[in-house]
């Protein structure tokens, strides 16, 4: 089944946040930021700007009636800068104004004297001055520090990957509009609308219900709109609060890269230890994550980090410590992954340089590692449903490595300029919000007397095609076609309480909750339709009329629908669900806290320009764990998207401040992510036959995050090319591998 | 390749000069015809026609990316009536001035709605082309656009036409099938009635089919090049429009695009004549570089992408003077010169090496424009010329280092050499001693390895975000062996470079 938005996408007649029509009044809103990384605010003068054509009013920390808070999980993250800047982009207020332009214009006559302050942009220097966000965290399994000796081979090393813009191309946004009684509406283009509503509720000191939170889909979100969305919805709720006036804020793009946050950077330490046979007996890892200047999700995605050090493998003793440092940059969010990519990076770089020294593959330590079940992760949980050597077997198989290991081989004793690489990429994600009491989400479902349906969920439609899914969902458990359902947009007064849709977990708690919804209908409607057919024989719905031992009937959906409710029944349903067997233990960071996890494999292949520094990927080939599929079409869209994102990441897409806290790649022009010829030759894709689980909606698995971490093996590819070339030289591990990385690591001393 | 073949056609209407009308953009009533209906408006001129299809035709399935260009959110159609007939371009309406909407027919997502799908939507659902969708619009016109082309010469050319469009979620693999799909149908077109095959074979609607007419009926007066100095002009936009858009509304602005009283290029004897105004995708299709040398639409793809190059134009790629500017690069090499005008006649010539004295700094008095440039090219000479260009991302980026060189050789031997970089100094550099040097010289890898050091001397990279200044010295010497590996494969080799 195709993406029910597809249709209207295609003809431009989806709509997003600013394309909601304005209402006659609407005011527009721009904020105003501190081009400085950290400094005391001496002084801030309007009257230039309020005098400018067009300007409303200015608003500031000054006119918050409630508290100048808007951390989720740590409350240190002001809406508006107050005294102090922490970093470059920092908003301080809002310019409300009759158009964006007006206030843009009023925008460039603030004046602002700042008085500076240090700035510090590197983890590991923030870590040094106890510059952290929250204490650190040590997963321990085993005891390496009494393996050390068993080891044959040891290395230690040290690995850098940067942060990423998310670059959803639908920008931040929101438009705020007072209602009667002190209420207020709000369309906001944000993954978490109780997230919104909640900081709506601090800021302008309202209770949560007289605060509505409606959103309709989001032109992208990859996580960054998770937490990050809340500011301006924030800032759009407080104007619209203080005027009563509509107000609109939809950022400007270089607003949106100068001030919010991206995927984390990590720099980190690594020390591993294998045996002959290549079993890696202890490992060690030291992570220093750039938080930037408030905690945002750090915490969690630092948890993440630890919970994925390992990936794919079993190693008995491991010792991992995170710190999430508090540096002068824009609050770093959620990235699809979410900590676990860098997490994963780390230990492939630690097998990569280990295969180097000992003089094997990578591939030959990553298979002799991989998970099966029994085995235990660091954090506690045990193995049960390993899929990790069925995928990397079924991949290596139908690809044939050793033939295109072969090949490669060839080629690049045959070619001088060009060099070819390749690298095996397992995952294996594990599925949940790694903060238990998340796990949990509503749906709400009216069938209309004429059998039509509409349903509404906390799951917010963002392109991954949840809402797609959801209605199979209904369709399927409610015997009728998708056609006649309507998901809804996701609305804080239809769905309270939600979770953000985040962690690939939107269509698994969701999709529950709606399965259960629509069970009940059923159970309740069931009994009038046996009455109706004069049978007490098990009846089911398909394609939209009642069927008896496989037989259609004659009752028809909307008889049904019709006849229960002209027997009083209600034919309304809230259902919830919250996932089962999951919990953990901070306290001994042990515990089962993913439902299940998502495992693959992937081969990529690249090409290396040794004259230019460029590269070509000629194909990627995975096999993926979907599970059960429940929507094919949408499921190879989500594998196919993440790893040219996941490769864009650990290749073009690179973000540079510098010392003093500046964003240099501000732009589309400066930052770049893949464009259609900066993709992959060939993607192939084929599905790991598997029976699914049983938490996965319908057994068919999260897909979402897990595939954009085929996109780590890009930066292993790339290596082996250049070292194919360079054999001499031995590069240092700092992702993304640019074309100014390649070509420095092509002719680094070279000629030694 | 597509040689030629797609968007070969300037958009750039002759102006035959007694019918030019003298009207003030800024302030005259500014007419089109957007999608089916007639549009007149006294909006300032200056206003991006993104703004006014959006806000004031509400029409709002063409989306905000970017507002500069690089994602094709805001793609659209310019249609310019020649003879009758009208050809289809397409552009970023976020850096286009409404005033170069005047006498167009504008294309946006819903001008391609029919009661149903159309082909290009419907291959787009098919192929699950479209995942958040906000990009979507901007693939579908781009794909529009290429069915409204003359010709479909190949799967390659499909894929051109959204060399524009960016994409955050699908990974364009889904995007590329569903070109794949486009290009099949098109290539069964009836090349004798082409409009007509498209409206029945559900490509666009059919009262596309009078839009020339009822253009034509319009009679809008054309505006006129130059009129008034000490105003700004404004080409394409592709440059101004990313530096200073807030700023243009206020400023006197002469709009010139378009307004060509010659061809865009040109052969007299053994000169040929490029207007200033001529746009990337003219001199990309100019028969007589195409014939020159081979590779010269392949240079052209690395130049920003198709919707760009159909309308920043040769002379705001000079005067922007930016140190990385392709074109620049490559008319440097041509040795080219520049022709000069003023309001009052006054006309002089210029080699474009000298127009570049200092950081955004020219040889050009306020009122002056570049009305044309010289390239000198001699058939029966064996001239060869090359370009390289590296960047982060291959296309749709601005150069690290790009150089480009000319070579008149007898033989082994360099009669004339004009080597430019781009990206190592402050100004697109004319490389004058590495030129110097090469001039007499045999051709062999120690005249190669030799002319590197001349090459180093003069150049003076800087680091910034498009790469270190190690690096972009690095490239500029990797990039001067690729002319030579490039263009005598048979005598130089890298193994015996590097
Ligand atoms: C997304 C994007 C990608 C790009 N990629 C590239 C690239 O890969 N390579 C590259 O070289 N450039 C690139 N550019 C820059 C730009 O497209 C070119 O420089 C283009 O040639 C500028 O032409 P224009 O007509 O649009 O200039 P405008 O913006 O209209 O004008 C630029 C300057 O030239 C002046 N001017 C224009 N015409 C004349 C004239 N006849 N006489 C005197 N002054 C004049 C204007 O006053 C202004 O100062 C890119 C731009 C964008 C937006
Ligand atoms: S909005 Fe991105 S190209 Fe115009
Ligand atoms: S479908 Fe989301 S950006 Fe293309």
């Amino acid at each position: 089944m195709k993406n029910i938005d597809a249709r209207n996408h295609v003809q431009g007649k989806s709509i997003y946040l600013d394309d909601i029509p304005e209402i006659n009044g609407t005011l527009y809103a721009v904020p105003f930021d501190a081009p400085v990384g950290h400094a005391r605010i001496v002084k801030m003068d309007f009257t230039k700007a309020m005098n400018m054509p067009g300007i409303a009013r200015i608003i500031t920390a000054a006119d918050i009636p409630g508290e100048n808070q808007i951390g989720g999980i740590i409350p240190d993250e002001p809406l508006f800068a107050e005294g102090e800047i922490h970093f470059w982009g920092h908003p301080i207020g809002i310019i409300l104004g009759t158009s964006e332009y007006a206030c843009r214009k009023a925008r460039e006559v603030i004046e602002i004297e700042y008085e500076a302050l240090p700035v510090i942009t590197c983890p590991r220097e923030a870590q040094k001055q106890n510059h952290l966000i929250a204490p650190p965290r040590t997963f321990v399994l085993g005891d390496t520090s009494e393996h050390w000796a068993e080891c044959d081979y040891v290395l230690e090393g040290k690995a850098d990957v940067n942060g990423q813009e998310h670059l959803y191309i639908e920008t931040q946004g929101a438009y705020a509009r007072p209602k009667e009684d002190g209420c207020i509406w709000v369309a906001s283009s944000t993954q978490g609308p109780t997230a919104v509503q909640k900081a709506i509720r601090k800021v302008l000191n309202l209770p949560m219900h007289k605060i509505e939170v409606d959103t309709v889909r989001l032109g992208g979100g990859f996580g960054g709109k998770e937490d990050q969305a809340t500011a301006w919805a924030v800032m759009a709720a407080l104007a619209a609060h203080v005027v009563q006036k509509p107000v609109k804020l939809s950022l400007h793009r270089m607003d949106d890269m100068r001030m919010t946050g991206k995927r984390h950077p990590y720099s980190a330490d690594y020390k591993i230890g294998l045996n002959k046979d290549l079993k890696i007996l202890c490992y060690e890892a030291t992570f220093y994550q750039n938080a930037g200047a408030a905690a945002d999700l750090s915490t969690s995605v630092l948890e993440r980090t630890l919970f994925h050090c390992t990936n794919a493998y079993f190693i008995p003793n491991v010792k991992a410590t995170a710190y999430s440092c508090k540096t002068n940059l824009p609050p770093n969010t959620a990235f699809r992954g979410f900590g676990g990519p860098q997490g994963m990076f780390v230990i492939e770089a630690a097998i990569t340089k280990v295969a180097e020294q000992i003089g094997v593959t990578a591939d030959q330590i990553q298979k002799a590692n991989l998970v099966r079940n029994g085995d235990v992760f660091s954090y506690g949980q045990v193995i049960d449903k390993s899929e990790a050597h069925n995928s990397w077997n079924a991949c290596v198989n139908t690809y044939n490595l050793e033939k295109i290991q072969a090949e490669i081989r060839a080629f690049n004793q045959s070619n001088y300029r060009f060099k070819k690489g390749v690298a095996v990429q397992p995952i294996c994600f594990g599925i949940s919000f790694t903060n238990t009491m998340m796990n949990h989400a509503r749906a709400l479902v009216h069938i209309y007397q004429d059998g039509s349906v509409v349903v509404s969920t906390g799951a917010v439609e963002m392109g991954q095609g949840v809402n797609t899914k959801l209605a199979q969902v209904a369709a399927i458990t409610l015997g009728i076609p998708a056609s006649w359902i309507r998901l809804e947009s996701t609305n804080t007064l239809r769905v309270a309480n939600t979770s953000p849709t985040a962690a690939s977990a939107g269509a698994d708690l969701n999709g529950k909750a709606l399965q259960i919804a629509c069970q009940n209908l059923m159970d309740r409607m069931m009994p009038v339709a046996q009455a109706l057919l004069n049978t007490e024989a098990n009846l089911q719905i398909k394609d939209g009329v009642v069927h008896k031992d496989n037989e259609a009937t004659e009752l028809t959906w909307q008889q049904l629908v019709l006849q229960s409710f002209m027997r009083r029944i209600s034919l309304s349903e809230q259902a919830h669900y919250s996932t089962p067997v999951i919990q953990y233990d901070k306290t001994k960071e042990k515990g089962h806290p993913f439902a299940y996890h998502v495992y693959g494999t992937a081969i990529l292949v690249v090409t290396v320009d040794c004259l230019r520094g460029t590269y070509v990927f000629d194909e990627v080939n995975i096999v993926h764990d979907l599970g059960k599929t429940l929507n094919a079409d949408i499921d190879n869209g989500q594998i196919e998207g993440a790893l040219v994102q996941g490769i864009g990441w650990m290749t073009l897409e690179e973000i540079l401040f510098n010392d003093k806290g500046k964003l240099l790649t501000h732009a589309l022009s400066t930052y770049k992510i893949p464009d259609i010829y900066s993709v992959p030759l060939q993607i192939n894709i084929q599905h790991l036959d598997t029976p699914g689980h049983d938490l996965a909606i319908l057994k068919s698995k999260a897909v979402g995050e897990p595939p954009l971490m085929y996109g780590l093996g890009a930066y292993f590819a790339i290596r082996n090319a250049v070292k194919a070339f360079n054999p001499n030289h031995d590069p240092n591990i700092d992702a993304p591998y640019t074309p100014e990385k390649v070509l420095m690591d092509l002719y680094s001393k070279r000629k030694a | 390749m597509c040689f030629l073949s797609i968007f070969a056609f300037s958009g750039q209407a002759l102006i035959p000069e007694t019918n030019i009308v003298f009207l003030e953009l800024n302030k005259m009533k500014i007419t089109f015809i957007l999608n089916d209906q007639v549009i007149q408006t006294e909006q300032s001129g200056a206003g991006t026609l993104l703004d006014f299809i959006r806000y004031e035709a509400n029409l709002r399935g063409t989306k905000i990316g970017c507002r500069e260009g690089d994602c094709g959110a805001c793609t659209v159609l310019s249609g310019t009536l020649q003879q009758g007939k009208i050809f289809y371009q397409s552009l970023t309406s976020c850096l286009t001035p409404l005033a170069n909407a005047h006498g167009k027919h504008i294309v946006t997502v819903e001008g391609f709605n029919l009661p149903g799908l159309n082909k290009v939507q419907e291959a787009m659902v098919e192929c699950s082309g479209t995942q958040c969708g906000f990009c979507t619009p901007g693939f579908v016109v781009s794909l529009g656009g290429y069915a409204l082309q003359d010709t479909h010469p190949s799967q390659d050319c499909a894929i051109s036409a959204i060399d524009g469009n960016i994409c955050r979620c699908t990974g364009y693999k889904s995007i590329e099938r569903a070109a794949c799909i486009v290009q099949d149908s098109l290539e069964q077109q009836d090349s004798a009635r082409p409009l007509d095959w498209l409206v029945e074979h559900h490509f666009i609607p059919a009262w596309f089919r009078d839009i020339p007419q009822r253009l034509e009926a319009l009679n809008i007066p054309e505006t006129a090049f130059p009129k008034t100095s000490g105003r700004l002009f404004v080409g394409g936009g592709t440059d101004l429009y990313v530096q200073k858009p807030d700023a243009l509304p206020d400023l006197p602005i002469n709009y010139i695009f378009g307004k060509l009283s010659k061809a865009p290029i040109e052969s007299i004897g053994n000169t040929i004549h490029i207007q200033g105004g001529a746009t990337a995708t003219d001199l990309m299709n100019a028969p007589v570089f195409l014939e020159a040398f081979p590779r010269w639409y392949e240079y052209f793809k690395l130049v920003s992408s198709t919707p760009i190059r159909n309308i920043g134009t040769v002379a705001g790629n000079l005067v922007n003077a930016s140190p990385i500017g392709d074109i620049t690069a490559m008319l440097l090499a041509l040795n080219a010169r520049i022709l000069l005008q003023q309001e009052n006649g006054e006309e002089r010539i210029l080699p474009l090496r000298q127009f570049y004295k200092a950081y955004k700094t020219l040889d050009k008095a306020a009122g002056e424009w570049i009305a044309e440039v010289h390239v000198d090219l001699q058939k029966d000479t064996n001239t060869l010329f090359h370009f390289e260009k590296v960047c982060k991302r291959t296309y749709l980026d601005i150069a690290s280092v790009n150089t480009a060189i000319s070579l008149k050789t007898k033989g082994n031997l360099l009669l004339e050499a004009h080597v430019s970089a781009g990206g190592v100094a402050p100004v697109p550099l004319y490389l004058d001693k590495t030129s110097r040097y090469l001039e007499g010289k045999t051709i062999q890898t120690e005249m190669v390895l030799e002319a590197i050091e001349v090459l180093q001397s003069e150049i003076h990279p800087i680091s910034d975000a498009r790469g270190s200044a190690a690096y972009k010295r690095t490239l500029a010497r990797q990039l001067f062996m690729g002319h030579f590996l490039t263009l005598f494969p048979e005598t130089i080799q890298m193994e015996a470079l590097v």
